[in-house]
Parts: structure tokens; sequence; C-alpha cells
């Protein structure tokens, strides 16, 4: 996508805060403004695109932007399910995308018993 | 170790910051537990770290909220950020998520305050990346100062659909059109309830100057259209819809969708509270008297939009009523000064709430915004649509219980709070019942996802 969909608001006292964080999200380092949500950071460096649907695999984003809609889903460092809304996005953090259906790595097969 | 405090409130926002501050003043052990960095609930968000500019964009209603937030910082209050409470027993037992842990609190008194979310829009296409609710993009407005770069469509009705046009004017957002789901018929139908909503004046004219400021910029502004249905495949590219009698279609990335607000009922149907079926607001409202104190839960109260949606102003005098009852269970000897306490509050309620009644007449959602077509997804997560619902219903399903075991739906994540109120209605008006015997879902703990690694590290040793 090409467009330009979300951008930091230009307030006329240009206090915007100077200060921003990198993280990582699906092996692309990204910048985004220091206490902003996750959602808000992926969504000014515009990704739409946060998970499938684990039904259809249709494409999903935010909805509700407040930790209602759980539509925001993405895996922040290692743990699955995070409410990318509802949470503050960190320096060094490592985001993927919340894949529809996931399925389980096999450790150990019956036959090597 | 269980940790045991006077009052315990669910939510930071307006009726949960104003009841803390009283209660902390009547030196009371108060715990407010919250799941944002920061108090000011979804109407105040970030509300004590804005800037000027920022507010100035938010407009005075908005930057009112400083003082009731400086109160609460003020009042000894504990608040507890980043606090997710994920369940919570009749006997007054909280179990809340905290920087990774799961701790156990009990309470003598625990004040609701978990506000109001947006009502569902379940409409065609509603479920592709690039529609968003209104109040949504507020709260990225307020908390992370994130606009939209592209020209932006903006359908639904109610006063904070002209909020959020009134408020991107100010911040040099783009506006595509504004497709207003509201046709001057239901104001002029309403406009007996506005004698009534006089004492509100103030509020009315601004209302009307909002609108006037949106009209002098020339946005394409369509009053009473129908058949909204977003299009696209991976994201939004263009929505249609029908005025007077015709369809139209405009090419858009992005939709903000609103029609209103209701009551957030998950701690209230956890707590197996008695509901009613609001006429007026299209949504549950749960028993509760005018202290908040509800029916059948001793020493649990609501205070704010959870009783109903009033608005910040309301919420704040519904979150002192709240105070004053609480005081009175913990400190029996001022329970005979309650009513008189009360009387002075009661009617501050009666003038914040004076405009209410024409604004749920006139903003109203529609009906085919609340019941869809068969093909409309009503279940976002399971993504159960409106059709599979009537067949179950035509199978014998009598009821959302019912309907998730057919289909999942209202299992997914967000456990029914974006279908709840659409499948209760659908079923309402296949089987011709009414709402109230219909019911909603049965709602469980945990109510937010828990993961075992949190359970285990519980610092009480039941869990």
């Amino acid at each position: 996508m090409n467009t330009v969909l979300f951008r930091t608001v230009q307030t006329d006292n240009g206090e915007a805060s100077a200060q921003t964080v990198s993280f990582d999200f699906e092996g692309r380092q990204l910048n985004a403004p220091k206490g902003i949500t996750v959602a808000a950071a992926l969504m000014q460096n515009q990704v739409l695109h946060f998970r499938d649907s684990p039904v259809s695999g249709q494409p999903r984003a935010p909805y509700c932007q407040m930790g209602v809609c759980f539509e925001c889903l993405v895996q922040i460092n290692g743990v699955q399910n995070r409410q990318s809304c509802m949470t503050t996005i960190q320096d060094g953090m490592v985001i993927r995308m919340q894949q529809g259906q996931t399925t389980f790595t096999v450790i150990q097969t019956g036959d090597e018993q | 170790m269980s940790t045991h405090t006077n009052v315990a409130i669910i939510g930071a926002g307006p009726a949960g910051m104003m009841a803390a501050a009283r209660l902390a003043s009547r030196n009371h052990s108060v715990i407010v537990l919250d799941e944002q960095s920061q108090a000011g609930g979804q109407i105040w968000r970030n509300i004590m770290s804005a800037t000027t500019g920022l507010a100035g964009i938010l407009g005075p209603d908005y930057a009112a909220g400083a003082t009731v937030a400086g109160q609460f910082a003020a009042s000894g209050a504990q608040h507890l950020r980043g606090a997710t409470v994920w369940n919570l027993t009749r006997e007054r037992q909280l179990h809340y998520l905290h920087e990774g842990q799961t701790h156990t609190l009990t309470a003598d008194a625990v004040i609701l305050a978990t506000g109001a979310m947006e009502r569902p829009f379940p409409i065609p296409g509603w479920t592709l990346p690039g529609v968003m609710g209104a109040g949504a993009a507020q709260v990225l407005l307020k908390g992370s100062g994130t606009v939209p770069a592209t020209p932006v469509v903006i359908a639904g009705c109610g006063p904070l659909l002209y909020l959020i046009c009134w408020q991107y004017l100010r911040a040099d957002v783009p506006i595509a059109a504004v497709l207003d789901t509201s046709s001057g018929r239901d104001i002029f139908q309403a406009s007996p309830a506005l004698l009534a909503g006089l004492p509100a004046f103030a509020d009315i004219r601004k209302g009307l100057s909002m609108i006037n400021a949106i009209k002098a910029k020339k946005i394409p502004f369509y009053r009473g259209v129908q058949k909204l249905r977003v299009h696209g495949q991976a994201s939004v590219r263009s929505i249609s819809f029908e005025y007077q009698g015709q369809t139209h279609t405009l090419d858009t990335n992005l939709v903000l969708l609103h029609q209103g607000v209701v009551p957030n009922t998950q701690f209230t149907w956890l707590l197996r509270a008695a509901h009613d079926w609001s006429e007026t607001g299209v949504c549950w409202i749960p028993k509760a008297d005018a202290w908040g104190r509800l029916h059948d839960l001793e020493g649990i109260y609501l205070a704010g939009d959870g009783q109903g949606i009033a608005g910040a102003q309301a919420a704040v005098t519904r979150g002192e009523l709240a105070a004053l009852a609480a005081d009175a269970q913990l400190n029996p000897a001022q329970a005979d000064s309650l009513e008189s306490l009360s009387a002075p509050l009661l009617s501050r309620l009666k003038k914040n709430m004076a405009l209410r009644p024409f604004l749920d007449a006139a903003y109203m959602p529609k009906r085919e915004n609340r019941i869809p077509h068969d093909d409309t997804i009503v279940c976002r997560c399971e993504e159960v649509t409106a059709g599979q619902i009537r067949d179950f219903v035509r199978q014998g399903c009598m009821g959302p219980n019912q309907a998730k075991s057919f289909s999942r739906c209202g299992m997914g994540p967000c456990q029914g709070r974006m279908c709840g109120l659409t499948v209760t209605e659908v079923i309402a008006d296949q089987l011709k019942v009414a709402h109230d015997q219909v019911g909603y879902y049965r709602i469980r703990a945990p109510l937010k996802p828990v993961t075992l690694a949190e359970l285990a590290c519980a610092t009480d040793s039941k869990f």
C-alpha cells in the first residue's frame, strides 16, 4: 500500500515530542514517537494489516482502539494475542503479525521414543 | 498474598476519578484499577499530558477534564495504572493482571466505572482494514496524536460524529464526506424533547456551531443516507450508499463509522446482575438505583455511562453519588444524611441529562444498521453472519447462548463484546419477542486473556 494513511498531528506551537523509539515489525526496522500505543505506532508507519482472521484468513486491522474488539492482536516479543491498542510501544520491541491458524511445532514424535 | 481495601474502583474515567477523590477525602483506603497508563478514561484520555496544542484541537469539553483529574491525583487514592481486572465475584474479590503477574484484591465496596464502548455498526465490509470507529479515531488523536493523512469518509449518526469532524477540521485532516444516517425528519420528530432540553441550551448551541463549522468548510454532507456498504479486497477502496433514492459511490481508503455509544456491560453480566433492555437507548442497562447500587448485589456500585449513556459531566455527578452511598455503607453513622447530601447532586444530574431524551430520539441508530441483512458479518471474530443466526432461530435456537453452540458466535477473543447486542436484536426480531426474553451471552471470567505464565506467577496461592 503506497498511500500515506496516517500521520502525527501538527499542533500550532509545534510541541510534538521529538523523542522516538525504534522497533522491529516483521523484520523491518521502524520508528515511532515515544509513548504511543503499538497500534498507533504501526499505523503511523502505514501498516494496516495486523493479522489474518483464523476463520477465513482475511486481513484485519484495529477497529475500536480501546481494548474491546481484539482486532489489533499481534505477537509482541514472542507472546501471541497481545492487544496492540492497549500496549505502549517500547524501544527494541519485536512485533509480528498474528497469523490466522497456527500450527504446533513438533518437538518429538512417538516413533522417537 | 491477598490484599484488602475499603474501596476498589474499576476504571479511571470521569466517574471513577471523582468517586475515588470523594471517598479518599473521607479517609477510606481507595484503589483505582485502570488498564491505561494514565487517568482520564476514553473521554479525557491523556488529559494530564496532552500538549496545549492538542488540547486546543480537542476543544474546551476535553480540557475541562483536567480539573477532575487534578482532584483525583491530589486525593491520596491509589492509582494502579496498567491493571487489567479479569475477574470479579459477587463477594467483591477481584483478580487483576499487573506487570505480567496476576493478583487478588478484596474490597468492602466495589465501584464499577467501566464506562461505555462504541455501538457495533454491522454493515457489509465493516471488517476491512481501513474501517474504524469514529470513537477509535478520537482515541488515536487523544492518546497517540495520530490522524488520517488521506481523505476520510465519516458515516453514521450522533453527537460524536459531528465532534470528530469538528476536531479533524481544527487538525487539518481532510474529510471526503460526511454520510449522516439521521435525517431532518428524525430531528423534527424528536423536537418535542428539545423543550425539556432547554436547561442544556449551551450544549444545543455547541452542537449547532459544530454542524455549521462543517457546512462552512463545504464538506459534502449527505443526510438520511441508507444502504451503507464498504468495498475492497485487502483494505477499503470505496463506500457506497443510497441518498434520495440514488446510489452513490465514493473512493476512499479510510472510513470512520459511528452510531452512538452503549454501556460496557461485561462486568455486570459476569456478576449475573439483572439488566433491562432500554428501548430509547437500544441497549442493556444494569438494574441499579439512583446511587448506582446494583440490584441484589451488596456493596457493588455502578457509576458513569455504565448506568446508561449520559456523558462526562453526568458521569462526574454519578461518581459523586456512588461515593456518597459507598461512604454510607462503610460508615453507617453517615447513612441518615445520605438523602439530604444527595439532593443537590440529583438535581444537578437532572440538568446534566436534560438533553439526553432529545439526543436519544434524534440519533437513534437505524434498524438496517443494527439488524443487518443476511450476508453481513455479525460476529467479527468467528465470522458468523446475520443469516446464519436467523437459520439457527429457524432450527429452534431461542437465544444468544444457544447460538454460541451452533456456531461459536461470540466465542472469539472479544468474547461477544462486538456482536452481543446485534445477536440479541436479530434473534428478538426473528422470534418477534421482547429483548428481555432473548437475553444476552453468559459472560464468564477471564474477561481479558491471561497467559498460563501469568497465572502461574499469581501472588495468591488460590491461583
